[in-house]
């Protein structure tokens, strides 16, 4: 008999859905310290100028600001699905669409915009995000095929879509053949909110999906039946849910989402279609997604931390040359942490051998 | 011999080659869904794999040892799965994803210093007179080992599963844990044998790409084999056999493309680089539509946690 084993909890621990986040956080930090020592840089050095010294000044949390809201916006929708068991891991690529469509409204309106574009460009994102989730949820709901494989691979097609847009048609025409669209003009760029920084009315979007998330998943009908399906599918079939009506509504949500945020970088921060519009948010939105308990608010939370390794990893790379794939690193090793502890939640750590049982 | 003859030999040994990556990362996650696990971090064992074979083979000038050590990395990225999900109980979709992203990042944090770098490849079978057939004498007999390797291993992985006792348990554990478990077998350790096993096939597919097919580290550079083999376990119905031919399918896909490309037609090559996500989209859906099969031949525990006590 092993010395320590899992016996399950009555009841999931409600304490420990809040602790075990932190708690991953924590053995995450513990394991950068040990990751930088072994790297043979001076891990205190390094963790400040990783997670301190990139939000210390006003630019810096602006910046941060700027790097959560696709993750908050992707997130959002991602836990709708994820709570309903739908796995949509192609935020990536509604994301790109999103960014396709609503940068592409800018660019076929250049020289003759109006106030009118930019809302048009924020329904074409979202538009064209949905689009591009409803390909998965289509599939799935009529041959059953399985989302997780069909978004991903339509993630690849998306990114190279965008790749063949810069190179052709999406061109700027003055542009010496860099593959990279005319700048937007002031009509397609969304509003700067907050002054001496980079934060955008995409911002906006996001607190306004992380309430409109919430108000769907805590108070009404449709997020009872998605927790109900997630949680018991076989119950959800008894009570008459329609589990293909959910799986249409938490895709085409999410992709929507995505390509809000999508269409939020190229007409915010990028200002222009370039073949990278995004550093992954849409995979890193996963985590935020786990992290944040799949609530909306912990998503707030979580994608500010994330956020966080992304500008970080840019200052720790320009101020100690530490490799930018560190991010990377301490993403994954901070949804392994969280996904290790969450046994906690059901189970408690016994140590000895098994008492016998009466 | 016409100049269309004399470019099949060419292009089939192209496919054969294509298709082995593929061909080992699918045939290890058959056996590990064989024993009830869905693994969904192929990718990231392989970018692992691929990483780590190439850094060991430079270093030390050894291409075998590269290849173990890539096996090893890969089979240390599935214990790693295996301690969240069989140990831990964490969620298998979700440990999956995570394995993947860290996989992603860890290897590109590797891999940092060794890119653009040349290697010069595996060396090939060369047997004088077959080797020079015509048409079939490159594709058949002038490949390098791995790609015999990974032919072999599918009667090899289907003599395995389904003529051997090992085999039957691992299967039982696969289709129903707890009667296993009642019977006495080890669940836990079957099943993290399984996925240690397809860590390392899955590492020596990602290091056949970093160390033969195009010999270089890059970044990513599997670019989304690793679930193409995830779909091909599906589209095989978890068949060995099948698998092999998925692969090759595949492998025909992506050389086609290549092909395509370099005859200089006008179609953008970012259009024809779609062609292999889209084909793995299509035959998920025609192997899929079909549910009275899928649900007969998927293990019955796919995913399930078990844990004995409940």
């Amino acid at each position: 008999m092993s010395l320590i084993r899992l016996e399950p909890r009555g009841q999931a621990s409600k304490t420990m859905v809040y602790v075990t986040p932190l708690l991953a956080v924590a053995l995450t930090l513990l394991s950068g310290f040990v990751l930088f020592l072994l790297l043979g840089f001076d891990p205190v050095k390094a963790l400040h100028a990783f997670f301190i010294d990139p939000v210390s000044s006003r630019r810096g949390i602006g910046e941060l600001i700027v790097k959560a809201t696709p993750l908050v916006l992707c997130a959002v929708g991602l836990a709708i699905g994820f709570r309903a068991n739908v796995w949509n891991i192609g935020a990536e690529g509604q994301l790109t669409v999103g960014a396709i469509a609503g940068g592409g409204l800018a660019l076929a309106f250049y020289g003759e915009g109006g106030w009118w574009l930019l809302p048009l460009m924020v329904v074409a994102g979202a538009a064209g995000g949905a689009a591009w989730a409803a390909i998965p949820a289509f599939l799935r709901v009529r041959f059953n095929a399985s989302e997780i494989l069909t978004s991903l691979m339509l993630t690849y097609v998306a990114l190279l879509l965008l790749n063949y847009l810069v190179h052709g048609p999406y061109r700027d025409p003055d542009g010496f053949a860099f593959p990279e669209s005319r700048l937007f003009e002031a009509d397609a760029v969304m509003p700067v909110l907050w002054s001496g920084t980079r934060v955008h009315l995409g911002t906006a979007f996001a607190l306004l999906a992380v309430a409109a998330g919430w108000v769907l998943i805590a108070r009404t009908f449709v997020g009872f039946q998605i927790k109900v399906i997630g949680l018991t599918p076989a119950a959800a079939g008894y009570a008459g849910f329609d589990q293909k009506r959910i799986i249409w509504l938490s895709l085409l949500l999410s992709g929507a989402l995505a390509g809000v945020a999508g269409m939020g970088e190229v007409a915010g921060p990028i200002g222009q279609i370039t073949p990278s519009v995004s550093p992954g948010y849409g995979f890193t939105a996963i985590i935020v997604a786990f992290l944040g308990r799949l609530h909306p608010v912990g998503i707030l939370l979580a994608a500010l931390l994330m956020a966080l390794s992304f500008i970080g990893g840019e200052a720790a790379q320009i101020a100690m040359g530490l490799p930018k794939a560190i991010t990377g690193v301490f993403q994954g090793m901070l949804l392994f942490f969280l996904l290790a502890s969450d046994v906690l939640i059901r189970y408690r750590i016994r140590f000895g051998a098994r008492r016998a049982v009466a | 011999m016409s100049a269309e003859l004399a470019l099949i030999g060419p292009i089939l040994a192209a496919m054969f080659a294509a298709a082995t990556p593929l061909l080992f990362a699918a045939l290890g996650e058959t056996v590990v869904e064989k024993s009830g696990v869905l693994n969904l971090g192929v990718e990231g064992m392989m970018l692992m794999g691929a990483v780590c074979g190439f850094a060991i083979t430079v270093k030390t000038g050894s291409a075998p040892l590269g290849l173990l050590v890539a096996a090893g990395a890969g089979a240390a990225m599935g214990a790693l799965f295996g301690v969240l999900t069989l140990l831990l109980l964490a969620n298998q979709v979700a440990t999956g994803l995570a394995l993947t992203l860290f996989g992603v990042g860890l290897s590109a944090l590797i891999g940092q210093g060794f890119v653009g770098i040349p290697l010069e490849g595996l060396p090939k079978l060369n047997i004088p007179g077959l080797t020079d057939l015509p048409v079939i004498g490159q594709a058949l007999f002038g490949q390098d080992l791995l790609v015999y390797l990974g032919v072999l291993a599918v009667p090899l992985v289907h003599l395995f599963l389904y003529r051997t006792r090992a085999g039957l348990v691992l299967r039982a554990v696969g289709e129903n844990h707890h009667a296993a478990h009642a019977l006495g077998y080890k669940v836990i350790r079957i099943r993290f044998l399984a996925v240690m096993f397809g860590g390392a096939m899955s590492g020596l597919g990602g290091a056949f790409l970093s160390m033969d097919y195009t010999p270089m580290w890059a970044e990513n550079m599997t670019s989304g084999r690793g679930w193409i083999a995830l779909a091909l376990v599906v589209f095989a119905t978890w068949k060995p056999v099948r698998v092999m031919l998925g692969a090759w399918l595949f492998g025909g896909v992506t050389i086609a493309q290549l092909h395509v490309q370099g005859m200089g037609i006008a179609i953008p090559s970012q259009l024809l680089s779609m062609l292999p996500y889209l084909a793995t989209v299509l035959v998920l859906v025609l192997i899929s539509r079909d549910v009275a099969r899928i649900r007969l031949n998927a293990p019955a525990c796919l995913g399930k946690l078990f844990h004995p006590d409940s």
